[in-house]
């Protein structure tokens, strides 16, 4: 954690990060990154916050990626967030909400019950005043069954070589079937794919600032995935995010460098389109795609982003012929997560989204693609347009 | 597998990069950040100051070079300058750049100092004191970084007839403390707020004044909110550049992103170069660091672009040496003596401090024999010059971009 916060004696107040965090262009309660940030931080020596306003930072981490100086903005404001939480306590809204494991495994035996309470005004009204979720926040519905429910009874093809996938909880409770189609894709390019019992990654509670209780999580899933990595085996993920978490944030704002299974499991996890790539470079993906003749617009996630990997769906999806994918020029979507959903942050965040709105609808598509869940969910909100994980369309061109 | 790997996104780099791709190459571009375009004024210096005030570059840098005959503009002659800068006037093409290299603008800058530049936009170009009778300098409230009675009595002081307004306009009505790119957001998109300026600016403006403004009038839609103004004004308008964050410099950062991303090139930001695999006198990939790993990008030719010391391509040891992080390519220039002035404007000895380089812009080691036969350099890691006293470095960075294209594409047909 330090070591984080050592990188804020780089900062030469150049304002990069200040031009382009989305969330103080969009609302004045958050002063920036740079004021909340390397500036707060010297204040902040003495073990106190000087304001709450670090508060409205989204973590969407464009500051900590735009800096030409290599400061660790967003991960020195997540760790005041932190300190912040720990002085003023975590509302039960946010205890709740960063913990997608619990809330699916809750609202899934009740799936269709739970699920046509979320579009009952009164009850998302009672919601909104009771715990503060707003009652327009782009909640997904919860499936019937889980994806490690499907995997378990999937007959997996024998192949030689194997891949883990980290399905990550949306996957497992929302959207079973981006889960089953990263399989096929993943066995279609030769791989027999392994999916052990995992839980939650910790980042929605490192984002809520729950740094201990995150900690718990991110040290069981590396435990979880660990074995996997020692014996030689990739981690391929659906979730940028999540992937995020494991490859580096846990590790850098949640301070647990010193965990040898979060090491391994870190140097072994690829977002399942840059781990595909790397197999098209390598030469052993198969291309016989068949045409997509359509054109769609793709949302580089920030989380995406925050890989520095270059966007590689967008390498794969090239290969497809009669896919035109554009790729938008924006910089969020606004719900970073859990951020949008809540009931004073929910009109941020649809301002920060207005611009990708506005460019998914002009796009006149019936489909938008976006690597990461939450960030469809925000897209399909503010537009009325579907949006589907790029591995979507790689599994309809592969004609499975 | 790319033809070619850019390392930085400042001005040479994101250059190199979309003149490569614009020429069908397949590029990538491996950023730490998003690179300094945007803390520059958006105009285009080729040379300022020699030590005297530069009228006439086309003149001054065929003399500069005899004097100093290491200068990167001894590498980089008139001709290239001039395509260069042809270049990136249509690769902005809606911002309309004008001027050349026969005759400096002279620009107030936003402490009200006389800035000679050689392309400015044409939201800047009215400014241009050689020609203006009577300037208005007109500030916000709300903007912190823009005090307009001190640009007009510092322009006063030069001999130039100005005076200051104050306006009320405030796109967070109630707030103190405005950014200009809030300023610049509302104008894009809020024609309501359009209308207000116009309007309270149309009150203070006398007949037969220029009006000087910070230069926050819009992003995205910035030539037609600057021409909005000036037609419902009925005076000319133009823009100052004031402290970052720069609109004008995000406005032309955003402009060569957007174009490399439509001629295919590829950005990877957020990522470092930390070294190279090479062998036989070649580089054959760059090892960048990514969120989880160091992974190999192979390439045909490498252009370095990551810029001096300030920005981290060259970086200042603790026992005062100075090296290239990525490649531990040679440093040409290090002083004898004492490496810095304690008073800060002085000449200091470091700065020269870079990269020597051959006629293609491969770095060169101490006897001049080429390191990597496929590394280039461009920007302001080249050896021999000092932007900030010259206003020289946008001129460099451009033509020292273009020039490694060139120099690649020919190698590599």
């Amino acid at each position: 954690m330090t070591a984080v916060r050592a990188t804020l004696d780089h900062c030469v107040k150049c304002t990069i990060c200040e031009s382009h965090c989305p969330f103080s262009a969009a609302t004045s309660l958050f002063p920036g990154p740079k004021y909340a940030g390397p500036q707060s931080e010297r204040f902040r020596a003495a073990g106190r916050s000087p304001d709450v306003s670090v508060d409205y930072c989204s973590s969407c981490g464009i500051c900590t990626q735009v800096c030409p100086q290599g400061v660790k903005i967003a991960e020195i404001n997540s760790q005041a967030r932190a300190a912040l939480k720990q002085e003023h306590g975590i509302p039960l809204r946010d205890r709740l909400i960063a913990r997608p494991s619990v809330t699916g495994r809750l609202a899934m035996p009740l799936a269709p019950l739970a699920n046509l309470g979320l579009r009952v005004r009164p009850l998302r009204v009672a919601m909104e005043r009771s715990i503060g979720i707003h009652r327009d926040a782009p909640l997904p519905p919860v499936a019937r069954r889980t994806f490690q429910r499907w995997a378990r009874r999937h007959r997996a093809p024998a192949r030689e070589r194997a891949v883990v996938y980290f399905h990550g909880c949306s996957t497992n409770y929302y959207e079973p079937r981006t889960g089953e189609m990263a399989v096929a894709v993943l066995e279609r390019a030769g791989y027999r794919v392994l999916v052990p019992p995992q839980d939650c990654c910790g980042l929605p509670l490192q984002s809520n600032g729950a740094f201990p209780a995150a900690r718990r999580y991110a040290l069981r899933l590396a435990q979880a995935l660990a074995p996997y990595a020692r014996a030689g085996h990739d981690i391929v993920a659906t979730s940028t995010s999540c992937s995020l978490m494991l490859k580096r944030e846990a590790r850098e704002i949640l301070g647990l460098e010193e965990d040898d299974d979060l090491r391994v499991v870190s140097e072994r996890t690829y977002d399942i389109c840059e781990w595909l790539r790397d197999r098209f470079d390598e030469g052993t993906l198969p291309t016989d795609f068949s045409p997509l003749p359509m054109r769609v617009p793709y949302h580089a996630p920030c989380q995406q982003r925050g890989h520095a990997i270059g966007k590689p769906a967008l390498d794969l999806l090239a290969l497809v012929p009669g896919l035109e994918v554009v790729e938008l020029d924006t910089d969020c979507c606004g719900v970073a997560g859990t951020y949008g959903l809540k009931r004073e942050k929910y009109a941020i965040g649809m301002r920060v989204g207005e611009r990708l709105f506005r460019l998914v609808r002009e796009s006149g598509s019936e489909l938008a693609v976006c690597d990461s869940e939450t960030c469809r969910w925000q897209i399909t909100h503010g537009t009325g347009v579907r949006a589907v994980h790029p591995i979507d369309l790689l599994h309809r061109a592969y004609g499975l | 597998m790319f033809d070619v790997v850019v390392v930085g996104g400042g001005l040479a780099g994101l250059s190199a990069a979309l003149r490569l791709a614009q020429q069908g190459r397949r590029v990538a571009v491996v950023a730490k950040g998003l690179g300094a375009t945007q803390l520059t004024g958006g105009t285009i210096d080729v040379l300022g100051y020699a030590p005297e005030r530069v009228d006439n570059p086309r003149r001054r840098i065929p003399e500069l070079v005899r004097e100093q005959p290491d200068h990167p503009y001894a590498r980089l002659d008139l001709d290239l300058v001039e395509r260069s800068l042809s270049w990136f006037r249509s690769a902005v093409e809606p911002l309309r750049y004008a001027g050349g290299l026969d005759e400096n603008v002279l620009l107030p800058s936003a402490a009200g100092a006389v800035r000679p530049t050689a392309l400015a936009p044409a939201s800047m170009s009215d400014g241009n004191l050689r020609r203006v009778p009577r300037l208005l300098i007109v500030g916000f409230r709300a903007l912190k970084d823009f005090y307009p009675a001190y640009v007009a009595d510092n322009l006063r002081h030069a001999g130039i007839e100005a005076r200051a307004s104050v306006l009320e306009a405030n796109p967070r009505s109630g707030e103190a403390d405005v950014s200009g790119l809030v300023y610049a957001a509302a104008l894009d998109a809020d024609a309501a707020f359009r209308r207000v300026l116009a309007d309270e600016l149309a009150a203070v403006v006398e007949p037969g004044e220029t009006v000087g403004l910070p230069a926050v009038l819009g992003v995205d839609e910035a030539p037609a909110v600057w021409r909005e103004l000036q037609e419902r004004l009925g005076a000319p308008v133009f823009e100052i550049p004031t402290l970052p964050p720069s609109v004008p410099g995000r406005r032309v950062h955003r402009l060569l992103a957007a174009a490399l991303r439509d001629a295919g090139g590829r950005m990877v930001v957020g990522a470092v170069a930390v070294g190279a695999e090479t062998g036989n006198g070649r580089a054959d990939a760059l090892v960048v660091q990514d969120a989880a790993r160091r992974r190999p990008y192979r390439a045909h030719s490498f252009v370095l672009a990551t810029g001096g010391v300030a920005s981290g391509g060259l970086e200042l040891e603790l026992d005062g040496t100075v090296r290239e992080p990525v490649l531990d390519l040679p440093v040409a220039g290090m002083p004898d003596g004492a490496p810095f002035s304690p008073r800060y404007l002085d000449p200091q000895a470091l700065a020269p401090v870079g990269l020597a380089v051959d006629e293609e812009l491969r770095p060169v080691d101490a006897d001049g024999r080429v390191v990597y036969e496929n590394v280039y350099a461009a920007g302001a890691m080249l050896a021999a010059a000092e932007p900030w006293r010259e206003k020289s470095g946008d001129g460099i960075s451009l033509a020292s971009g273009i020039r490694v294209t060139e120099a690649i594409v020919e190698r590599l047909s």
